[in-house]
């Protein structure tokens, strides 16, 4: 068993590097640039090792929870104190897994990558491991309140990294497009933390989760409160409407949407809903409502990515898409739970009830776990090839297939995992998905089951596009040559070789129901035997069903990017307007930026409470103060000197006060 | 306590001013030496009078470190000093900017010896009202403020100077018309001008001269000029804008927590039947002021004007925490008080700097300037990011307080939905504060700007000083809500909290 003090450590790990890099090294010993990134990659590899220490101490002990004793932190009211503590427990183990590893690769690839950019490693890396810090604090803290606030520091770690190269316009934009949008979900966080506190007087999750499923939190203050937090998610994780940011954010660095805008950040909002999914369960409202913001974004920005041309927004709306998948398995599963406690076909003691309301995340978190290692892995391996062509356009790419082996071989097998092909990660946890949701709610199977089409297609589109056919020259607007590609150096492949195997065998995991039995998740037909698992989805109709038809996806990208049979421009001359209306983006950037901030907030509104501040209410009072100047004057008349202003003033009180007597006395 | 240690914080600036005006005006080392030893010595004695606060829980409503002695005994009025959890920080965050103010004017070179001489005077009679428990002395020290700030403003200021340094003599003293008709009134109705024995006796109404409802507005106009209240916050942007950077700071820093400090000692705690009564209208009030104040603080391109604006939609939280009128509420609105005086009082500073070292203060001609000065960047940067509320700054343990302790209230009808629409002010706060970022530092490389000074070593000191007390009070805000509640807890007993 781990000791308690080791799950502070892995939070805490790469806060020392954050104050070794940004405070020690940076104002006493100004050392060469890389060694910023090996005390970040130090950090965060013990933060690994710890956090695999705790996933083996919960997989071999007994408990399914370590205890971490809290910390009093400020007494508020009298008698009411806020603790600091560390939740152990499955799922923010499996979280801070993802967190640390994902994190370390990127660290290591980070080295390579950032190599133009040596002025920067140091601001770069401070970041990184602030970021790390935070990331891992928002999932192993045991309080909302303190979730919200490591919420509110990866927001602003993720404000600091798109806008990293801030002398460009379009970094800078980005990157408060990204905190301002998703502050708009952050009002809705905070809202249901108010209507929480307001009824139950805790911030603790614990204490949150027993209430609700003791009953005492319930009815519309549990809709609302979970909505709200839901809402938080929904900036977060960029989910519709508020999806608009994730695309732009791509103007950071490659590493950093290798892990803040794919695998670890915008994934908060799937964790926070998971965190607090004993409360959702009680509210069919508040679950269907994630179900149908989950299922109906899986679709939506699937389809977006069909017409993009950046590789890394290709992926960027994969991300945004894969997210509403999770948020579907989380749906799904918790709208079968929640129905069956309305109905009151649950009989079951508190207890109990916990570990099942807490199992129900299964789903959708395996589904985030897989998806992590495979879309990081995506992400990077699309930086070396950025890296070796200087631009993210796929037209201008093309038949790196030869000169770029090994990236190619692992964006290929990240492809698969993702298109969810057997016998690969990502083929697991889709399935999963579209078993419960097939269970539970078949609209939203129908959309999922198309989106697996969509998504196989767009993967590959990318892949025939960039890796196929003839090299197209690469960019030409930086003024060096790309004529000849070259793999990437050996930093940045090793990390990838290691996620890919991740994107094969990670979703091994659950073969045997391995993972689903850890989070607490009871399943009925699990297979018994490894290779039982292995082979079990050919044995029934669903599986068989998906891989179809992310083969056909396959297919269709073949058929079209590879071998031209039908062309991309005929294909979109036939849908017309509906590819315009997709390629930008349902106008939803036209909407809110030019329709809604630029014409009716800052022309419209503000501008009319500009001029009615200035001409309105001071032009107001300078009309009366006018009178009461040329007033002073009359006065004046008769004295001299500033005093009698002021003995005007106090005559004024004085007629005030006669007035008031005359009035109320 | 022998030593009068309120006494010796209140007048060793007002010493020092007179000191300074007998040196030769020539002799500016000399000037600025006194300026700094006269306000360095009151702020080490705050310090250590805040480290001796009495913080028991017993503590909670009781004056520490009176000074009381008969001044003029025919209307029994008291030279009457003393502070108590609200009172003991703002005379703390005075002494604090008013020391910072004399390092912030170290460049000042135009008249030096009236410039501090009027500068130190404003420190006493600001430490004056907060520390003062006699009415007659609360008001003359009210009063004595408005003097050096015209005078700094009208001549050391910069564009409509004039206009701008007029316009807040009249705001004042418009409503200090109103506040004396106030102060009488109550004098007259209780016979007493001691602050806590009013409070504590609550109105006898022996011979009530008109309704507590109307004393309640006479003393409330005053304030919510001061505050500034929407509709009575025009003078705010225009003074702010043509004051010199060390005056600018102590009016976003202290002087308009006079407002703040003011309705909560004489409104709230000695009238709560009317504070309750329209506590609903002023929090509406509050409501147009955050939402109204911010909207209009986006369209403002002069970076001190939009700074001073954004004044405007921080105070609407002050109002809104003191009127929700809760234990939690009230002391978020104390601590919203302290953290804006500290984090605008910064960004006023890190704007001056701007101003004095880029020349420019156009917003919309400013730009791409993180590579050349990196330091202020990464200074007014954190300054921005605690004033749009970010955790483990001030700015956020502030608003998180009285957004937490307005909503549970509950001794304002529909107080929650009142607090929700608050809440969407840190939307339009984080617009505004990341645009004026963005304009000045970000974006391409400027190259006329080329060469421009970052902060000199000086500045730097100042700067991380107040960047240390944001992140402080941010993390660990108990250092200074563990007082205030204390000031706090007998005026929230009036309303159950």
């Amino acid at each position: 068993m781990i000791p308690y003090q080791y799950i502070w450590l892995i939070m805490l790990m790469p806060a020392f590097s954050f104050i070794i890099n940004g405070i020690i090294l940076r104002i006493f010993f100004k050392p060469k640039a890389k060694i910023y990134g090996y005390v970040t990659i130090t950090a965060i590899g013990l933060s690994a090792i710890f956090s695999v220490w705790a996933l083996i101490s919960l997989l071999t002990g007994d408990s399914h929870e370590i205890a971490v004793p809290d910390i009093t932190w400020a007494v508020i009211e009298n008698g009411v104190t806020i603790h600091i503590g560390l939740i152990a427990d499955q799922l923010s183990i499996v979280m801070a897994i993802v967190v640390s590893v994902v994190s370390l690769m990127v660290q290591i690839y980070s080295l390579g990558y950032m190599h133009d950019d040596d002025a920067g490693y140091y601001r770069y890396y401070t970041f990184m491991s602030l970021f790390t810090f935070s990331m891992l604090g928002l999932v192993l803290s045991n309080n909302l309140l303190f979730t919200f606030v490591f919420w509110e520091m990866v927001g602003l770690c993720s404000y600091l990294l798109i806008g990293f190269w801030f002398h460009r316009k379009s970094a800078a934009d980005a990157a408060k497009k990204a905190f301002i949008v998703t502050r708009i979900g952050d009002f809705g966080f905070l809202a249901g933390i108010l209507i929480l506190y307001l009824n139950t007087g805790t911030f603790d999750i614990a204490e949150l989760h027993h209430l609700a499923v003791t009953g005492v939190l319930g009815g519309m203050v549990l809709t609302w409160a979970a909505i709200g937090l839901f809402a938080g998610a929904i900036g977060k994780s960029a989910q519709f409407p508020l999806h608009v940011w994730l695309p732009d954010a791509m103007e950071g660095p490659t590493p950093v949407s290798a892990l803040i805008h794919s695998a670890t950040m915008v994934c908060a909002g799937v964790f926070l809903v998971a965190r607090t999914m004993p409360m959702f369960i009680y509210s069919v409202d508040a679950i269907t409502v994630v179900a149908v913001i989950g299922g109906f974004t899986a679709i939506f920005a699937a389809t977006m990515g069909l017409a993009a041309n950046d590789i890394k927004r290709v992926l960027a709306y994969s991300t945004i898409s894969q997210i509403g998948y999770m948020m579907l398995g989380l749906g799904a599963v918790g709208m079968g739970l929640a129905h069956e406690i309305a109905d009151g076909h649950l009989h079951v003691g508190t207890e109990e009830m916990l570990v099942i309301a807490k199992g129900a995340v299964a789903v959708g978190m395996f589904h985030l776990f897989t998806h992590a290692f495979f879309k990081s892995l995506l992400f990077m391996a699309s930086g070396n090839v950025s890296h070796s062509t200087g631009t993210f356009d796929m037209r201008l790419m093309g038949g790196l297939k030869k000169t770029m082996p090994w990236t190619y071989a692992v964006f290929l097998i990240g492809s698969l995992s993702l298109a969810g092909i057997w016998p690969l990660s990502g083929f697991w946890s889709k399935d999963e998905i579209l078993v419960s949701a097939l269970d539970n709610q078949p609209v939203l199977f129908a959309l999922a089951l198309i989106t697996v089409f969509l998504t196989a297609f767009y993967m590959f589109r990318a892949i025939y596009m960039t890796f196929h056919g003839e090299y197209k020259g690469g960019a030409t607007d930086d003024g060096v040559d790309h004529s000849h590609t070259h793999e990437a150096p050996k930093v940045m492949v090793y990390p990838l070789v290691f996620l890919a195997l991740l994107a094969i065998f990670i979703g091994w995991w659950n073969l045997t129901g391995g993972f689903a039995d850890f989070m607490g998740h009871h399943v009925e037909h699990a297979a018994h035997s490894f290779f039982g698992g292995l082979f079990n989805p050919f044995t029934h109709a669903l599986p068989v069903i998906a891989l179809l038809v992310g083969l056909f996806g396959i297919f269709s990208a073949y058929a079209v990017y590879n071998k031209k049979w039908i062309t991309a421009e005929s294909i979109g001359k036939f849908f017309g307007p509906l590819y315009t209306l997709v390629f930008r983006k349902y106008f939803f950037d036209e909407l809110y930026e030019n329709i809604i901030v630029k014409l009716a907030l800052v022309k419209g509104l503000f501008t009319g409470f500009s001029l009615f501040d200035s001409k309105g209410v001071d032009g107001t009072v300078n009309g009366v103060s006018s009178v009461v100047i040329s007033g002073g004057r009359a006065v004046r008349q008769a004295q001299t000197g500033q005093l009698q202003l002021y003995g005007f003033f106090i005559v004024l009180g004085l007629v005030i006060i006669g007035l008031c007597v005359y009035f109320f006395g | 306590m022998d030593f009068n240690y309120l006494s010796t914080i209140l007048f060793l600036p007002a010493a020092g001013a007179i000191i300074i005006a007998f040196i030769s005006s020539r002799n500016e080392k000399a000037i600025k030496w006194t300026a700094f030893i006269f306000t360095a010595v009151p702020l080490v004695l705050a310090i250590y009078l805040f480290c001796a606060f009495d913080r028991s829980l017993s503590a909670a409503g009781t004056i520490q470190f009176e000074e009381k002695y008969l001044w003029i005994a025919p209307l029994s009025a008291h030279y009457h000093l003393g502070v108590d959890g609200l009172s003991m920080p703002l005379v703390l965050l005075t002494a604090f900017l008013g020391f910072l103010a004399v390092l912030i004017s170290w460049k000042i070179h135009e008249r030096p010896r009236e410039y501090f001489a009027w500068l130190l005077l404003l420190e006493t009679s600001i430490i004056g009202v907060f520390a003062s428990l006699d009415l007659l002395l609360f008001f003359i020290m009210w009063e004595i403020e408005v003097i050096p700030m015209y005078f700094l403003i009208s001549i050391w200021g910069s564009g409509r100077r004039d206009y701008s340094a007029i316009k807040y003599v009249l705001y004042t003293l418009f409503g200090s018309a109103f506040m004396l008709a106030g102060i009488l009134s109550l004098y007259f109705t209780t016979g007493s001008l001691s602050m806590p024995d009013i409070a504590n006796q609550g109105l006898g109404m022996v011979q009530a001269i008109m309704p507590a409802g109307a004393i309640f507005w006479l003393l409330f106009i005053g304030f919510a000029i001061k505050l500034p209240m929407f509709p009575f916050h025009t003078w705010l942007p225009d003074a702010h804008t043509d004051a010199p950077t060390a005056v600018s700071v102590m009016l976003a820093g202290v002087l308009i927590k006079m407002g703040g400090y003011g309705m909560i000692r004489l409104c709230v705690f000695m009238f709560p039947g009317p504070a309750q009564d329209y506590a609903q209208l002023l929090i509406i009030l509050a409501l147009i002021g955050i939402l109204y104040g911010a909207a209009v603080t986006l369209m403002q391109t002069d970076i001190k004007r939009m700074i001073a604006y954004s004044s405007i939609s921080h105070m609407g939280y002050v109002l809104l925490g003191i009127f929700a009128l809760g234990q939690v509420s009230l002391t978020g609105a104390a601590l919203q008080m302290f953290s804006h005086g500290v984090v605008t009082g910064l960004l006023f500073a890190m704007a001056g700097l701007v101003i004095h070292n880029i020349e420019t203060r156009d917003l919309r001609q400013l730009g791409g300037l993180a590579r050349q000065v990196p330091t202020m960047t990464v200074v007014f940067s954190v300054a921005g990011l605690a004033s749009l509320g970010l955790p483990l700054t001030s700015g956020f343990a502030a608003e998180f307080l009285i957004f937490l302790g307005s909503f549970n209230s509950g001794v304002v009808p529909n107080i929650e939905i009142y607090t929700l629409i608050a809440v969407v002010g840190v939307v339009l706060t984080a617009g505004y504060i990341l645009w004026l970022i963005q304009q000045a530092f970000y974006g391409p490389v400027n190259k006329n700007f080329d060469g421009v000074k970052d902060a000199d070593g000086l500045e730097k000191f100042y700067m991380y000083v107040l960047v240390a007390v944001i992140m402080l009070v941010g993390i660990y805000p108990a250092v200074l809500t563990d007082v205030f509640k204390l000031g706090i807890s007998p005026i929230a007993g009036l309303f159950g909290g």
